[in-house]
C-alpha cells in the first residue's frame, strides 16, 4: 500500500492535493485495494457546490458500494473524463490517472480535518 | 462443532499458498479465505475462457455410513439418495419440518453403505446436528469430517485438458455429477465432475496434507493455458451469472425449494416419510408466494442484496444477490418478486414491450431494470452427460 508524502488524506480514504486554490481528489491505494475492481464512479457535474464532509458521489465495485465525501467546501470545476469509460484507472493508478474530481476551494474556507501521510498510515494500520 | 472460537477464523490447509500468492484474505463463515488474488474480474474471465483454481476447503464434509445410511438420508433430505448408484452425485436440500431450507447440499454416494454430504461452511454444524437427529433409529453413523478433507476445484473450459495429464482417471469417461477415486499428481483424491461456476470442471477431495502439493501441480500444469487462482469474489459473480442460488441469499429458512424454482429436488413420490413432506406437498400445490427472477439493471448502479424491487413505484419484491456482471458488462441481480409482477414482466419480455414499470430502489433512487431469463450465462461448450 502506498501513501504518497506530498498529499493530504481524509478518514474516508480519499486523498487531496491543493494547489492554487484547486483541490484534486481521488481515493487512496488502501481504499482501492479494499474495494476490489471498481466498475462505476458517480461524481457531481462541474458547477456543483460541495460541502466538506458531505457525500457527493459513490464508487461501485464488484462486492460493494461506498459513498464519496467532499474533503473541502467549494465548487466542482472538473470531473476526470476518463473514469466513465475506464473506472479501472482507480485501481491501477489511484493517485495519478485515476483521480476523480477537481474542486475550486471556497475563498473563505480553510480546509480542516485533513490528515498527514503519517496520520493516514496510522489510521489504516488501526483498521487492520 | 465447527467454530470453536468465533473470534479466530479457521485456516484451510492452503492458507500459506494464498498468502504467498498475495491474496486478499477475508473471513467467511468462520474461515479465513481468499477473496481475490489480483483482480476478481480477471479471475472471473479466466474461468469463463480458460480455467480457475479454487480453495473450497471451508465446505463441510459429513460422512453418513452404515447399513441404514441410505434410508436415513431418504428421511433426512428432500431427495432420494437411496436411488443413486455408487459413484453418482446429486444436488439436494435439507429442509425443516415447515419446508424451509436448512441448506443446499451435494450428496455423493461413495458405496452401498457410504455417502458424503457436502454442506455450506456456515451450515455444516446445523446439517451435522439435523442429520444426527434424523438418523436416530437408523443403523447409520454421522461424522463431520470437514477437518479430514481439503477441497480444490478446477473450473473452466480448459479444466479437463489441464487436469487430464495429472490424473490416472480417464476424464473422458467421467460424467457430470459423478465421482471417482484415483490420484492427482500422485496423491489420492476423490474426483467429482461438479462445480458452482456454470463451467465444466472438477472438485478434488484430498487429505489436508496433500492439498498444497496438488494445488501447486495444477498451477504449474495450467499456467500456460491461462489457469489462475480465483477467490470468493469471482466465485460469487460466476455462480450469479449461472443463476445458481446461494444459501443466505436465495435460500434460507423462510424459503422453500419451490420458492427458489427448485421444486424438482423435492421427491414427493419417494416411498416413506421425510422431514418436511407435508409442508412441501402443500407448497407444491399452492400458487407460488413469490418467484425468483433475474434482473438486468438499466443503469451502471448495482442492485444489491436487500434492495427493494419496485413496480409502478411500489415495493413488489427484494433483491437477493446482485453484482456487476463481467460477462454481460452490466449489473445483474436475482430477486424474489410477487408472482403477478413476474408474469407481467415475463410477458413484456416476450413481446418486446418496454418494462419501464419495473425498477430497483438503489439507495433511495428508483433505477430502471428489466427481467432477464435465468441463467444469465449458459456455456456453449459441450459437456459429457
Amino acid at each position: 500500500m502506498t501513501v504518497p508524502e506530498n498529499l493530504s488524506y481524509t478518514a474516508e480514504h480519499e486523498w487531496v492535493a491543493i494547489d492554487g486554490g484547486v483541490a484534486s481528489v481521488g481515493i487512496t491505494d488502501y481504499a482501492q485495494q479494499a474495494l476490489g475492481d471498481v466498475v462505476y464512479v458517480s461524481v457531481p457535474a462541474p458547477g456543483t457546490a460541495v460541502t466538506a464532509g458531505e457525500p457527493f458521489g459513490e464508487v461501485e465495485s464488484t462486492k460493494s458500494v461506498s459513498d464519496l465525501y467532499s474533503p473541502v467546501d467549494g465548487e466542482v470545476i472538473e470531473a476526470n473524463p476518463e473514469i466513465d469509460d475506464d473506472p479501472g484507472l482507480v485501481n491501477t493508478d489511484p493517485y495519478g490517472s485515476g483521480w476523480l474530481l477537481r474542486i475550486r476551494v471556497a475563498d473563505d474556507a480553510e480546509p480542516a480535518g485533513l490528515l498527514t501521510p503519517e496520520e493516514y498510515t496510522a489510521l489504516t494500520k488501526e483498521a487492520e | 462443532m465447527t467454530t470453536p472460537d468465533a473470534a479466530k477464523p479457521r485456516s484451510t490447509p492452503l492458507r500459506a499458498v494464498h498468502e504467498q500468492l498475495g491474496a486478499s484474505m477475508t473471513e467467511f463463515a468462520g474461515w479465513l479465505m481468499p477473496l481475490r488474488y489480483r483482480s476478481e474480474t480477471a479471475e472471473h474471465q479466466a474461468v469463463r475462457s480458460s480455467a480457475g483454481l479454487f480453495d473450497l476447503s471451508h465446505m463441510g464434509e459429513i460422512v453418513v455410513a452404515g447399513p441404514g445410511a441410505a434410508a436415513a438420508l431418504d428421511y433426512a433430505l428432500v431427495g432420494q439418495p437411496s436411488s443413486m448408484t455408487p459413484g453418482r452425485a446429486r444436488y439436494t436440500m435439507i429442509c425443516a419440518a415447515d419446508g424451509g431450507v436448512l441448506d443446499d447440499l451435494i450428496v455423493y454416494r461413495l458405496g452401498d453403505a457410504e455417502f458424503l454430504v457436502v454442506a455450506n461452511a456456515a451450515n455444516t454444524a446445523v446439517v451435522d446436528s439435523a442429520l444426527r437427529e434424523r438418523a436416530d433409529g437408523h443403523d447409520a453413523r454421522i461424522t463431520d469430517q470437514t477437518d479430514d478433507y481439503a477441497l480444490i476445484a478446477i473450473q473452466g473450459p480448459a479444466a479437463a485438458a489441464i487436469l487430464g495429464p495429472l490424473t490416472d482417471i480417464a476424464l473422458d469417461g467421467v460424467k457430470y455429477y459423478t465421482s471417482h477415486r484415483g490420484t492427482v499428481a500422485g496423491r489420492e483424491i476423490l474426483l467429482a465432475r461438479t462445480g458452482y461456476t456454470g463451467e465444466d470442471g472438477f472438485e478434488l477431495f484430498s487429505q489436508p496434507g496433500d492439498a498444497e502439493h496438488i494445488w501447486l501441480a495444477l498451477s504449474a500444469a495450467g499456467a500456460m493455458a491461462g489457469l489462475v487462482p480465483a477467490g470468493l469474489a469471482a466465485r460469487d459473480t460466476l455462480r450469479l451469472e449461472a443463476g445458481m442460488p446461494l444459501y443466505g441469499n436465495e435460500l434460507g429458512p423462510d424459503t422453500t425449494p419451490f420458492d427458489a424454482g427448485l421444486g424438482r429436488v423435492v421427491k414427493l413420490d419417494k416411498p416413506g416419510d421425510f422431514v418436511g413432506r407435508d409442508a412441501l406437498a402443500a407448497a407444491a400445490q399452492a400458487p407460488p408466494r413469490r418467484v425468483l427472477v433475474g434482473l438486468r439493471s438499466g443503469t451502471r448502479r448495482v442492485p444489491r442484496h436487500g434492495y427493494p424491487v419496485l413496480w409502478d413505484g411500489q415495493p413488489c419484491g427484494t433483491v437477493t444477490s446482485g453484482a456487476p456482471s463481467p460477462t454481460l458488462g452490466v449489473p445483474i441481480a436475482m430477486a424474489y418478486v410477487e408472482p403477478e409482477v413476474a408474469a407481467e414482466t415475463g410477458a413484456a419480455a416476450e413481446t418486446g414491450a418496454p418494462e419501464s414499470r419495473l425498477a430497483v430502489d438503489i439507495r433511495g433512487r428508483a433505477e430502471p431494470a428489466r427481467m432477464n431469463p435465468l441463467p444469465f450465462y449458459h456455456r456453449i461448450h459441450d459437456r459429457p452427460r
